[in-house]
Formats: C-alpha cells, structure tokens, sequence
C-alpha cells in the first residue's frame, strides 16, 4: 500500500448526497479480478453518454479537475455495496483524499485498505473549502498533522489514531495482524472447548 | 454490568483489544462469492499465505451466474472468468464450494442459513453488504470489503472498532397485507439512509417476535440500507426449530451444548441504547419507493412528493434529480405509476415464504398483457421446493418466467437487466440509478405487492386482491 502524508491538489467538487457505490463504479466493471484498471470507468454513468462520448458538464472530465487527487462531495459517500472496487476506481483515477460530511461504513474503512484517506467536516466546512474547486485553487492536506491548509486558513480533522499510522507508514493489516497469531491461536483452544459445535468436529 | 446483544457477542469474539479500542475479533463463519473475493485470492497466494480455517468458509456462485438454461454453461466471458476463478481458488485452497450446478447453491446469503452453516451467537461475514440478513439468527452478521476478505481468509479474524447500540422496537400487529419488507421500507424511511451510520441495530418489540424466520431475515437484510453496520433479533425457539436437523447445524451432543449457549442469547432488560427508536406496526401499510435511494417510500395511497414543497435547497435538488431519473411528475398518484417489468426474487425476498405470498395473489389469474415478469428463487433448495408445492405452474400460467437461481436482476452483472427508462416493480432491496440496468427505473415493493402491480399493470394496492 501507498504511504499517504501530504498532498496537495485543486479539489473536485460534486454536490451530490447519496453518492452510492454504484454511482462510484456500476457493476458491469465488478466481472474484473484485479484491482487495478478501473479508473477509466469511474463515475461512469454521469462521465459518458450512451455512445461512450465524455460528458463535458462532468466535473472530472474538466479541465483541472480531471487530473484531482482530492474529491469533495455531498454526505452519506460510499453508500451502498460493499465493492471494494469503489476505491480502487477512485486510486486508479488518480483521487487519494475524499472530504465529506459522512461516510457509510464499509466504504469507509475501506479507504483505509488502499491508502484513501476519507476526511469527515462540517457542511458549512465543506462550503468554505467547494470555493477552492470553483476558484480551482489548489488545498493541501497534511495527515500527520491532521489539518487541511487553504488560503491563509487550515481546518484540522479528526482520525482514528490507528488507521492514521497504518496510512502514514503504508502498513498492511494482515502483517500486523498475523503478528498477534499466538493470541489466535489461544482464542481458537478455548473455542474448542467452549463451543465445540463451531469447528463442527 | 448489563449488557445489550450485541456487546455480548462482541465480548464473546474478542481476541485482542488495543487501547485505542481497535480490536481484533474472531471470525466463525465467512461466506465467499465470486465478485468480491478473487482479489483476496490473489493476495494470498502473493504473500504466500493459506487460508487458516477452510472449515469454517464456505463458497458459492451467485452474482453472475444465468438464470436460464445452465446446461450450455456461461455465454458472457467476464462473468465465466469470475465463475472458474472462484471454482479454482477453492480447489486450490480447500474451500467447500457450491457450484453452479450443485441443487445447493444459491444467493449466498439464502444457501447460509438453509444449510445451517449461520448460527446464533456467531461472528459471519462475507464480502457483500447484504450479509446483514444473517443476524436474524442472532449473529453479529457484516458485510466487508475484499480486503478484509483476504484478512479473514489469512487470519479468522477482522480488524474492528465498536459499533453503537441502535434499538428498533415494533409492536402491535400488521394489518392484512402488509409484510416485514413494508416495515424494514417504513424504518429506512423514517431514519434515512444514513440513519443507522455506525451502529449495530437490534430489532425488538412482540411484532418482530411474531415474525417466521425468513421474514426477519427479509428486515434485517436491508439494515444496510439504513446505514447500519449489521441488524440482529435475538434467537428464540422459532430459529432452533428452523435450525435443527439442517445439514451443517450442530449434531448430538453440540446440538446440546450450542443450545444451552443459544438460550442465553439477548439483551439484559435494563441494558441501555445509544439510540432507540419505536414504530406501531398497526399503522404500517403497504410501501413502495418512488425515487432512487431506498429513503424514497411512500404508501401505496399515497403521492409521488413535489419539490416545491421541500425548503432545504439540498433536498429539493436530490428529489427533482430523482423525479427526473424515475420519468415521475410531481404529486402522481403512487397507483398511476405504470410499470414494464417485474421482479420477484434476491436475497431480501427470494425465500420460499416470499413465493408462496406472490403465488397466492397470481393464483388464477393472468398478468397484464403489457408486463413482463421473472421469479428468480433464491436457490436450488427454495425452486425445488417451490416445484413441489406447485407454486412454479401458479406463476408459469399467470404469464411470469421460472427461472434458475441466482442474484439476477437484484444487480443485472447477468443477462436480466432493464433497458434505460423500463420501469420495473421488484422484490430486492436498491433502487440506485442504473442498479437494475442503466437508465433503468425500480420500484422497491413486497412479493404481494410485486404481484399486485403485475396484475394490474401498474404499482397497486396487494390488499385488492386479497381473498
Ligand atoms: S440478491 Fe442482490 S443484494 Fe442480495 S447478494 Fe445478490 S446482488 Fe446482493
């Protein structure tokens, strides 16, 4: 996984609440078995008409805004499935940072996985910083110290401590994970005696 | 100190516990499908890792598999791709699979508790939002994503923090006609999609007490839709009747033991909620979605909402994008709505209970000239039963299709999908833009309702043709 620390970019803004999982990446891409390659048909039914031609009034097929690595949009974000493809899109198209008012939680610590950072503000937060992307002027984000810098302002925002150094060191769960196998191990023993119908032997 | 279910359940699978709340649970149960777990394959076989307990993971092929003739295989190449790849990741890491052409296999979240492989009191998870539906066992059930998948197959457990505790209580009794599926649509409704954010909800109260199993399944299947991390209903004796003598439920002596441990299942009575919320199921009555989020219910008396009446700019906007996107003007009469297909199945009304209701309202009668109508059983187990009870003829002479079982038109990653602006009254549990076939438009109902409207031709009240 990519280690995130800062970042700077012009946002892309798109007003939209309810943005589900299948706004982010419709189905017919989900027949794929890799991770990677799913950039270019991220948003795909607001990006392209029905002859596969680019929506110009879509904002990430707008000039500087296709080439964002942060996305601001309406609340409830990542609502819906529980694909994963929808931040593998999101990374293959470029965005590492979304910032939203909430998140649905699959989607959310999803994000984590992949090295995404998703950023919870205020509505009236999230006003202040769409001007940037209006004024397609650029805001840094700077993880380590939880604040987001824009003009002569910064906004800081909260973050699991955890998942902040798992982002900022580009851990993989698993390692770390596979680390505690003793304590597995223990809790698996007892299972058996406890419940022995759960191993089903 | 008292303690809800779900803070049971979560104490009972703790393996580790960090001091920032991050912990590490044990996994007893993982369901695997062929959409969202060849990533996590892939990445065990990367870092050389195995699958830690085969035993405890079971596989099937649902979400891409055709619901038509199975005997010449699958004709899209991408979905076979998917099919094969699961087919060879089990046999490579010792997974038990059902496959396409097992009478077992199913969706995956019907073939769980039908094998009894879903137990009260257990961790499940699978990487599919809807795995909810198993907490109407008892379970703490979740949907997660493919890495996780890949973590759980490496290591039984998951990386979690706590969820809040989030009470629903209905009491009282449904009128005639009225179904869970119209009482989970009445609660999003009235909590939103993001209603649930960061909880885990239990269901409470004597109507959920009243419901046979499968409809428990049917409200805590769209918890998600909620926003909640996963719904449950503490276990009681109608899940030990239903769960006994199925093939992976436990035998003899563990039968025994896992029902003294199953008993014990439910929340403290002074145990306190973060959240609580209650509902009179008396006033309940048949719902349907006119919009595109699963927020956007309205009765079937009632009206198609007008913008104009919304203040909040925010709102107003999302409900005339809906409109738009639905092709519905304003103030509509629910029952003008004229629909082009209809779809009765997935995993939120697939079961054999949510056949039998639509067949009881087919029986005898013709679907209007106009429509057309699939019924997808959610399974091998629930079509040959259906067979059996004569359910298919019902639904074969009233003008719909029998098909083979699978996610179908839930999702359309097969063949069964809208064309843009076909309108379609169906069973499952997301009307998103393009969820059933881009540009097309869904009106979540129940399988009577579902019935109803292919009767009628248009969205309609089940409760007309109630003998
Ligand atoms: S039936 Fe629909 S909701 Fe259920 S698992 Fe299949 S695609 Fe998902």
């Amino acid at each position: 996984m990519q280690k995130f620390n800062t970042l700077k970019s012009i946002p892309a803004y798109l007003p939209i609440v309810n943005i589900d999982t299948d706004m982010i990446i419709p189905k017919q891409f989900l027949k794929t078995i890799k991770r990677t390659g799913l950039g270019k048909n991220l948003f795909f039914e607001m990006r392209y008409d029905d002859n596969g031609k680019e929506i110009n009034d879509f904002v990430l097929n707008q000039e500087p805004f296709n080439n964002s690595k942060i996305l601001i949009a309406g609340n409830n974000f990542g609502c819906g499935s529980s694909r994963e493809h929808a931040p593998w899109a999101l990374l293959d198209f470029g965005i590492t940072c979304v910032i939203s008012s909430s998140y649905a939680d699959i989607f959310y610590s999803n994000c984590f996985k992949n090295g995404i950072l998703p950023i919870i503000l205020e509505e009236e937060k999230i006003k202040e910083l769409s001007e940037y992307a209006n004024r397609k002027e650029e805001i840094s984000v700077d993880l380590n110290d939880q604040k987001i810098i824009y003009g002569n302002n910064e906004i800081k925002f909260e973050i699991d401590p955890f998942k902040k150094k798992c982002l900022l060191e580009g851990l993989d769960d698993i390692a770390i994970s596979l680390k505690k196998s003793d304590k597995i191990e223990n809790f698996e023993n007892q299972l058996k005696d406890k419940k022995p119908w759960i191993f089903n032997d | 100190m008292s303690t809800t279910l779900y803070d049971k359940i979560w104490n009972d699978h703790l393996v580790d516990q960090q001091e920032d709340g991050t912990a590490l649970l044990f996994v007893d149960r993982h369901l695997i499908h062929e959409v969202t777990s060849p990533q996590a394959f892939e990445g065990l076989r990367n870092s050389n890792r195995k699958v830690r307990h085969p035993n405890l993971t079971l596989a099937v092929a649902d979400h891409n598999v055709p619901t038509t003739d199975r005997t010449k295989g699958i004709s899209d190449q991408e979905s076979k791709i998917q099919v094969d790849t699961l087919e060879s990741n089990c046999k490579e890491f010792g997974v038990q699979l059902f496959g396409m052409d097992d009478k077992r296999q199913g969706i995956v979240h019907i073939i769980g508790p039908e094998q009894g492989f879903t137990q009260p009191g257990t961790v499940i998870v699978c990487g599919d939002s809807h795995t909810a539906t198993h907490g109407a066992f008892g379970s703490l059930a979740f949907g997660i994503g493919t890495s996780e998948v890949e973590h759980v197959l490496a290591t039984q457990t998951l990386v979690q923090k706590k969820a809040k505790n989030f009470r629903i209580n209905v009491n009282g009794t449904l009128p005639l006609g009225v179904t869970s599926k119209d009482v989970i649509l009445q609660i999003i409704g009235k909590i939103g999609t993001a209603g649930g954010t960061g909880c885990v909800v239990e269901y409470a109260g004597d109507l959920i007490r009243s419901l046979s199993v499968e409809q428990r399944m049917t409200i805590c299947n769209m918890t998600i839709e909620g926003g909640a991390r996963a719904g449950l209903i503490a276990p009681d004796e109608k899940i030990f009747e239903y769960l006994k003598g199925k093939p992976m439920s436990p035998k003899g002596e563990n039968w025994e033991k896992a029902m003294e441990y199953w008993k014990n299942l439910k929340t403290d009575a002074d145990a306190s909620f973060d959240k609580e919320i209650n509902l009179n199921a008396n006033d309940i009555l048949p719902m349907i979605t006119w919009g595109t989020s699963p927020q956007d219910v309205i009765t079937i008396d009632g009206k198609v909402p007008n913008p104009q009446n919304e203040k909040d700019e925010d709102k107003k906007n999302s409900i005339e994008r809906a409109l738009k996107y639905m092709g519905l003007t304003p103030d509509m009469a629910a029952t003008d709505i004229k629909i082009d297909k209809v779809f009765i199945g997935s995993c939120t009304n697939g079961r054999i209970e949510d056949l039998r209701e639509a067949a009881k309202i087919l029986k005898d009668k013709k679907i209007s000239s106009h429509v057309n109508a699939i019924v997808v059983p959610g399974s091998g187990l629930v079509k040959e039963q259906a067979e059996q009870e004569g359910l298919d003829k019902i639904f074969v002479n009233s003008g719909f299709e029998w098909r083979e079982p699978g996610c179908s038109m839930c999702l359309a990653m097969n063949a069964d999908k809208l064309k843009p602006e076909e309108r379609c009254a169906s069973t499952s549990n997301r009307n998103f833009e393009g969820r059933q076939g881009r540009g097309g438009r869904t009106h979540l109902v129940s399988p009577g309702m579902a019935a109803a409207a292919a009767i009628s031709g248009n969205l309609d009240d089940v409760r007309k043709y109630q003998n």
